[in-house]
C-alpha cells in the first residue's frame, strides 16, 4: 500500500540493501556508533531497562497497597520502593524516553539532515546517561534510597540515613546528558534543514521536540545545583536549607520545582508532537492550525518556568506568590487546551483508520484531557489545600504521565517500528493490546482521584480501613495494566525475526521519514532531499510522481 | 551508495576539517558557535541557581553579608579583576588574527590569555590558602570572630562555591587554551576554518563576565556599609 | 468518620466551616471536566466512525484551520479559567486569613507524632480535642522535619515547617471523631503520623476541659521559662529609659518595632522566635547585640511556651518592675480563648 515511495524492497529481492542496521554487525560497531539512529536504539535498550525496574517497583506498591496495614514490605522498603519508583520513571524513563528515543532517531531524518549537528556529543549522551542511571541504580540496590523523588531537606540533609548523595550524584550526571541533547537538538534544528524545510514546513513533532529542549537546556542545571547543594548539606552542613544554621527548607522547594515543574512538559511536550503526528497520518489531513499547535508547545515551555510555586501553596509561602502562581498555572492551561481542540478538529472530515498508532493517540487525548483538567483544581487555590499530597495529585500526574506519555510513547513505537526495524508487527495484537492498556489504566488511577478527595495522603504505607476497597480496584487495575504493557514486548520482539518485511512507507504518511527505505540506509537518504511541500500534505500516487518524492532535484542547493 | 552520491553534489571541495554529516564548512561553523552560545545559556542557569541563593541569603542577612565581605581580600580581588580583562583582550586578538590567518600573533595572543588565565588562578590560590590559614572555611573547623558565626558561615560557604566554581570553569578554559595552542602550532586553523578558536573566545568571555559579577557581590558589598 | 466506617463514600465528611466553600469549588470543577471530557471524547469518536476510511487511498479535502475557531477555543478555556482562579482564590483567602479570636492551640510534630497543648494547659499527643461552633486557630511548628497538618473532612491542610511557625484555623460544626493526618513525606513511620480530632459539644468540652485541668497554662509555664532563663534581668517594663539593657517585651507583640538598619519588622510569632534563637539577626535601634543566642537550650514546646506569654504581657506604665503582669489574668485582648472558655482554672498565678 505504499504509494510515496521509490525503493520499496521487494519482500525477498535479491540485491541487498545497506541500512543502518547491517552497515556494521559488531558490538563495537554499535558501541563507539556515530549514527543517530543506533544511537536512538541503544537509547531504547537503556529506557526500556530502567521502564522495567520502575514498573517492578510499581508492582510491589501495588501488591502492597491492596491491604489496609503494612504486610508485604517493612514501612523502611516501601518508602524505598515509591522513592525509587519516582525516580526510576522520571528520570531515566520518561525524560530521555520520547526525546531521546524518537527525537533521535526521527529528528534528523524529518528535516532532511545526515546526522544531528554533534554526533559525538550525541554518543557521549548516552554514556553519561547509561553511566548515571546505572550509578543510581546501583545505589539503589546497594542501599536504597527514601526521601521520596522530591527529596525534601530537611529529611533528606540531616535525616535520611539511605544512599541520598549516592542517587542525587547519579541524578545530577543523568542531568548532562539530557542538557545535550537538547543542545544538540536545537542546533540540528537550527542549522541542519534541508533545502527547502522551512520553520513552517517542520512537522510538529520537530516544534514540540524543539521547545522541549529548551526547557531542557535552561532547567537542567537548576536542577544540578540544587542536587549539588543537597550534597553539600549532606556532608559538610553548610546549613543553606537548615534552619538551625539560618538556612531556609523551603528555598530548596523553590529550586526543585524550578527545574520540576517544566520537567513534566519534558515528559508531555514530545508525547504532544508524536500525537501531532499519528492523528495527521490516520486522518490523511494537515493538523488544524499549524501554527496554533507549533507555538502552543513553545508557550507551553515558557509559561512552564513561571509556574513552580503551585506545588506549595500549603508550604507557608505568602498567600500572595500563591496566587501570582496560580494565575500563571492557568495561562498554561490554555495552550494544552487549544492543541486538544485542534486535534480533534483535525479528525473533522478526514479518513480516519483504526490502525494501532491511532488508537494510541486517541486514548491520549482522552486520558491528556482528564490528566489536564484535574490539573485545573489542583491549580485553584482553595481546593489545592484540600487535595495537595494527596491521591488526588497522584491520580494527576499519572494521568498526565502513564496516560499521556506513556500512552504516546507506545503510540509512537507502534507507528515508527516498521521504519526503525523494517518489520511489520501484527496488527490484531496491537489493537488489543491498546485496548487493554486504557481499559487496566482506568482502572488503576481513577478510583485514586476518589481517594485523593477522600483525604488519602500520599507517600502512605498504611492507612484507614475505609480505603481498602477503591486501593484493591486500584491495584486490580494495576495487573491489567502490566499484561497490556507485556504485550507489545513479546509481539514486537517477535516481529524482528517474524515480522513481515515492512515498506517504506506502509501508512502513506507525508514526513520525510517515511520517503527513506524502512529501515534507512546509513546517511538516512540517498541524496539530500529538497523540500516544497508542507507538512502533512497528503498526496495521491500520480501527484507524488510528478513531484518525486524527495523533491525535485534540479532545485539549487541550499543557500 | 549513498556518500559517493552525495559528494558528487558538493560544488565546494572537501576541506579536511568537514565532518561528513554537514554541507559545507559554513553549516559546520554556524552549528558550532549556535551550539556554544546554547552551552552558555545552561551556565548561565547553571551559576544562577548559586546567584539566587546569594540574592535570597543577602536579603534576609544584608549586615552578615557586608560584614563578612570585608574579610575578604579586596587588593587581589581587584588585581585579578585586571587580569581577566585583559586576558579577554588578548583572546579577542587572538580570534582576530585566527580570521585573518596570521599564525605567529593567532600563537602569541593564545600563550598571553594561558598565561594570564593561569595568573589568576594562581592569585585564586593565594587567596584561598589565607581564608584557610584564617579558619574561614566552612565546616567543622569554621572560625570567625565577627557577630552571626552562622550566618557569616553561609556567606562563605557562598564565596567559596561560587568562585570555586568560576576557577573551575578557568581550568578548563586554560586546558583548551593548551589545545588551541597545540594544534595552531601544528597549522590546523586557517581563515576558513578557525570555529574552533573562535568558539573557545566565546566561552573566553563568558568565564570573565561570570567574575566581572563576582566581583561585586562578593568582595564590594560591604564597601557602602561600614563607612 | 464516625466508628465504624463500612459504607462506600465518594466524598469525605463535610465537618467545619470550611468543608461547604471547598466542596462547592470542586463541584464547579467536576461539572467543567464532565462538560469537557464528554465534549471532546464523544467529538472524536463521532468523527471516527463519521469519517472512517473507506478506501484504502483516499485523500480527504485539506483543511488548513480557522482563525474564529482558534479564537473561540482560546477565550471560552481563558475565561473559564479565570473564574476558577477567582472563585479558587476567594477560598484560599478564607483559608489563610487567620481570625484573631480564636482558640488557640500550640502544635509541635515530631516523627512521628503530634503534640498539641491547649491555652488553659492540656497536653494531648495524637488527639486534640475541641469545641464545636468555635474558631480554633493553630500555631505549629516542628522539631525535626517537615510535617503537615491535614484534616480531610475540615478540608484544612498546613505544612508544618522546621525554624518557623505556621498557622492555621478551622471550625468545626458536627461533634465526632475525625482522622488527622500527617500529608508531608516525613520518613519511616509517616503513615502512621495519624491522630484524631475530637469535636465536642461546647458543654461536653467544658467538662472535658475541666476535668482535665490539672496542668499550668502555656502562658504560666511561659513565665517560668521567662525567669528560669533570666531573660527578666535584660528585658525590664520600660526597656532602656527603666535601665533595662534590653528592649521592654510588653506590649511588643503584633507591633512595628524600628531596626537598628532603618527598616521595620512586625514582632510576630516568627520574629520572637528569631530574635530568642538568633538575637543577632535583627537588633532594636538604640540597642546593642549583647544577648546570647538560647539555640539548644529551649526546646521547641518551651520557645511556644516563652512566646505565648510574651503575647500575654500588656505594657504597664511606669512599674519598672523586672516581671511585667501577664495580661490575661484581667485584661482583655490576647487570651481571648481561655477566657471565652469560661475556664477560671489556669489563669492566675
Amino acid at each position: 500500500m505504499s504509494t510515496a515511495v521509490i525503493h520499496t524492497p521487494a519482500e525477498g529481492a535479491a540485491e541487498p540493501r545497506t541500512t543502518y542496521l547491517n552497515a556494521g554487525h559488531t558490538l563495537k560497531s554499535w558501541l563507539l556508533t556515530l549514527d543517530h539512529k543506533r544511537i536512538g536504539i541503544l537509547y531504547l535498550l537503556g529506557v526500556s531497562f530502567f521502564f522495567l525496574i520502575g514498573g517492578i517497583y510499581a508492582t510491589l506498591i501495588r501488591l502492597e497497597l491492596l491491604t489496609p496495614q503494612g504486610d508485604l514490605v517493612t514501612a523502611q522498603t516501601y518508602n524505598k520502593l515509591f522513592t525509587q519508583h519516582g525516580i526510576m520513571m522520571t528520570f531515566f524513563f520518561l525524560i530521555p524516553s520520547i526525546p531521546a528515543v524518537f527525537g533521535n532517531f526521527l529528528l534528523p531524518i524529518m528535516i532532511g539532515a545526515k546526522d544531528v549537528a554533534f554526533p559525538r556529543l550525541n554518543l557521549l549522551s548516552w554514556y553519561i546517561y547509561m553511566t548515571g542511571a546505572l550509578f543510581a541504580s546501583y545505589a539503589m540496590f546497594a542501599g536504597g534510597v527514601d526521601t521520596g523523588w522530591t527529596f525534601y531537606p530537611p529529611y533528606s540533609t540531616n535525616y535520611a540515613n539511605t544512599y541520598v548523595i549516592a542517587t542525587g550524584l547519579g541524578i545530577f550526571i543523568v542531568g548532562f546528558s539530557s542538557i545535550l541533547t537538547g543542545l544538540n537538538f536545537i542546533v540540528t534544528i537550527h542549522t541542519m534543514r534541508a533545502p527547502g524545510m522551512t520553520w513552517y514546513r517542520l512537522p510538529l513533532f520537530v516544534w514540540a521536540q524543539y521547545a522541549t529542549s529548551l526547557i531542557q537546556v535552561l532547567g537542567t542545571p537548576v536542577l544540578a545545583i540544587t542536587l549539588l547543594l543537597v550534597a553539600l548539606e549532606r556532608t559538610v552542613g553548610v546549613g543553606i536549607f537548615d534552619p538551625r544554621l539560618g538556612g531556609d527548607p523551603v528555598l530548596f522547594q523553590h529550586l526543585f520545582w524550578f527545574y520540576s515543574h517544566p520537567a513534566v512538559y519534558i515528559m508531555v511536550l514530545p508525547a504532544m508532537g508524536v500525537v501531532s503526528e499519528i492523528i495527521a497520518t490516520f486522518s490523511r489531513k494537515p493538523i488544524f492550525g499549524y501554527k496554533f499547535v507549533a507555538f502552543s508547545s513553545l508557550a507551553i515551555a515558557v509559561f512552564g518556568f513561571l509556574v513552580w510555586g503551585h506545588h506549595m501553596f500549603t508550604s507557608s509561602q505568602s498567600v500572595y506568590a500563591g496566587m501570582i502562581f496560580s494565575l500563571i498555572s492557568y495561562a498554561v492551561a490554555i495552550p494544552s487546551a487549544i492543541k486538544v481542540f485542534n486535534w480533534t478538529a483535525t479528525m473533522y472530515r478526514g479518513s480516519i483508520s483504526y490502525d494501532s498508532p491511532m488508537l494510541y493517540a486517541m486514548g491520549f487525548i482522552g486520558l491528556f484531557l482528564i490528566g489536564g483538567l484535574t490539573g485545573l483544581f489542583l491549580a485553584a487555590l482553595g481546593l489545592d489545600v484540600h487535595v495537595h499530597d494527596t491521591y488526588f495529585v497522584v491520580a494527576h500526574f499519572h494521568y498526565v504521565m502513564v496516560g499521556g506519555s506513556l500512552l504516546a510513547y507506545l503510540g509512537a513505537m507502534h507507528y515508527w517500528w516498521p521504519k526503525m526495524t523494517g518489520r511489520l508487527y501484527p496488527e490484531g495484537w496491537a489493537r488489543f493490546a491498546a485496548l487493554v492498556v486504557f481499559v487496566g489504566f482506568n482502572l488503576t488511577f481513577f478510583p485514586q482521584f476518589i481517594l485523593g478527595y477522600l483525604g488519602m495522603p500520599r507517600r502512605y504505607y498504611t492507612y484507614v480501613p475505609e480505603f481498602q476497597l477503591l486501593h484493591v480496584l486500584s491495584s486490580v487495575g494495576a495487573s491489567i495494566l502490566a499484561v497490556g504493557l507485556i504485550l507489545p514486548a513479546i509481539y514486537l520482539l517477535w516481529s524482528l525475526k517474524r515480522g513481515p518485511i515492512a515498506p517504506a512507507d506502509p501508512w502513506m504518511a507525508t514526513g520525510l521519514e517515511w520517503r527513506t527505505s524502512s529501515p534507512p540506509p546509513p546517511e538516512n537518504f540517498e541524496r539530500t532531499p529538497v523540500v516544497t511541500w508542507n507538512a502533512y500534505e497528503f498526496r495521491s500516487k500520480e501527484e507524488t510522481e510528478v513531484i518525486g518524492p524527495m523533491g525535485k532535484p534540479d532545485v539549487s542547493e541550499r543557500k | 551508495m549513498a556518500q559517493s552520491e552525495a559528494t558528487a553534489q558538493h560544488s565546494v571541495v572537501h576541506h579536511p576539517a568537514l565532518a561528513h554529516h554537514f554541507e559545507n564548512l559554513e553549516q559546520q561553523r554556524e552549528a558550532s558557535t549556535l551550539g556554544m552560545w546554547i552551552f552558555l545559556i545552561t551556565e548561565i542557569m547553571f551559576f544562577g541557581g548559586l546567584f539566587l541563593a546569594y540574592s535570597i541569603y543577602r536579603s534576609w542577612y544584608p549586615q552578615v553579608f557586608a560584614e563578612a565581605s570585608h574579610h575578604l581580600d579586596i587588593v587581589l580581588g581587584g588585581i585579578n579583576t585586571v587580569v581577566l580583562i585583559t586576558s579577554s583582550l588578548t583572546m579577542a586578538l587572538a580570534v582576530y588574527y585566527s580570521q585573518v590567518g596570521n599564525q605567529r600573533k593567532l600563537i602569541l595572543f593564545l600563550v598571553l590569555t594561558l598565561l594570564l588565565g593561569l595568573t589568576f588562578l594562581g592569585i585564586k590560590v593565594v587567596e584561598y590558602s589565607h581564608k584557610f590559614h584564617d579558619g574561614l572555611i566552612p565546616g567543622v573547623h569554621f572560625r570567625y570572630d565577627g557577630p552571626n558565626p552562622q550566618q557569616a558561615q553561609i556567606f562563605f560557604w557562598l564565596y567559596f562555591a561560587m568562585t570555586g566554581l568560576h576557577a573551575l570553569h578557568m581550568i578548563i578554559g586554560a586546558g583548551i587554551l593548551s589545545f588551541l595552542i597545540y594544534f595552531a602550532w601544528r597549522g590546523r586553523y586557517s581563515p576558513e576554518y578557525h570555529s574552533p578558536v573562535e568558539v573557545s573566545g566565546l566561552y573566553w568571555h563568558f568565564v570573565d563576565i561570570v567574575w566581572i559579577f563576582l566581583f561585586p557581590l562578593l568582595y564590594l558589598v560591604g564597601f557602602h556599609v561600614k563607612g | 468518620m464516625q466508628q465504624v466506617p463500612s459504607e462506600f463514600k465518594l466524598m469525605p465528611e463535610q465537618a467545619s466551616t470550611m468543608a461547604g466553600q471547598v466542596d462547592a469549588l470542586y463541584f464547579y470543577l467536576v461539572g467543567i471536566t464532565l462538560f469537557f471530557t464528554v465534549l471532546i471524547v464523544s467529538g472524536i469518536i463521532f468523527f471516527a466512525v463519521k469519517y472512517r476510511r473507506r478506501s484504502p487511498y483516499e485523500i480527504p479535502r485539506p483543511i488548513a484551520g480557522s482563525m474564529k475557531l482558534e479564537t473561540i477555543w482560546t477565550l471560552i478555556p481563558f475565561l473559564i479559567a479565570m473564574s476558577i482562579f477567582v472563585w479558587g482564590a476567594k477560598v484560599y483567602f478564607a483559608q489563610y486569613r487567620i481570625p484573631k479570636d480564636a482558640l488557640d492551640i500550640y502544635v509541635v510534630g515530631k516523627q512521628w507524632m503530634w503534640k498539641m497543648q491547649h491555652p488553659t494547659g492540656q497536653r494531648e499527643i495524637n488527639e486534640l480535642h475541641i469545641p464545636m461552633g468555635r474558631k480554633v486557630r493553630l500555631t505549629m511548628t516542628t522539631e525535626d522535619v517537615i510535617h503537615s497538618f491535614y484534616i480531610p473532612d475540615f478540608r484544612v491542610k498546613m505544612d508544618v515547617v522546621p525554624g518557623r511557625y505556621t498557622q492555621m484555623w478551622f471550625e468545626a460544626t458536627k461533634p465526632g471523631r475525625y482522622h488527622l493526618f500527617c500529608a508531608e513525606y516525613c520518613g519511616m513511620d509517616h503513615s502512621k503520623m495519624r491522630g484524631t480530632i475530637v469535636v465536642m459539644r461546647p458543654d461536653e468540652y467544658q467538662a472535658w476541659v475541666s476535668g482535665n485541668a490539672s496542668q499550668m497554662s502555656p502562658v504560666q509555664l511561659g513565665e517560668q521559662h521567662f525567669q528560669n532563663l533570666g531573660c527578666a534581668t535584660c528585658h525590664l517594663n520600660g526597656g532602656r529609659d527603666a535601665g533595662g539593657r534590653g528592649p521592654q517585651l510588653a506590649g511588643i507583640f503584633g507591633k512595628p518595632v524600628q531596626l537598628e538598619t532603618g527598616q521595620t519588622v512586625v514582632a510576630d510569632e516568627n520574629y520572637l522566635r528569631e530574635s530568642i534563637l538568633n538575637p543577632g539577626a535583627k537588633i532594636v535601634a538604640g540597642y546593642s547585640a549583647i544577648m546570647p543566642t538560647y539555640q539548644g537550650q529551649v526546646s521547641e514546646e518551651q520557645l511556644l511556651q516563652l512566646i505565648a506569654y510574651i503575647k500575654s504581657l500588656t505594657p504597664q506604665g511606669g512599674s519598672g518592675t523586672a516581671s511585667p503582669t501577664p495580661a490575661s489574668s484581667t485584661s482583655a485582648n490576647m487570651n481571648v480563648g481561655a477566657q471565652a472558655s469560661g475556664s477560671p482554672s489556669g489563669q492566675r498565678r
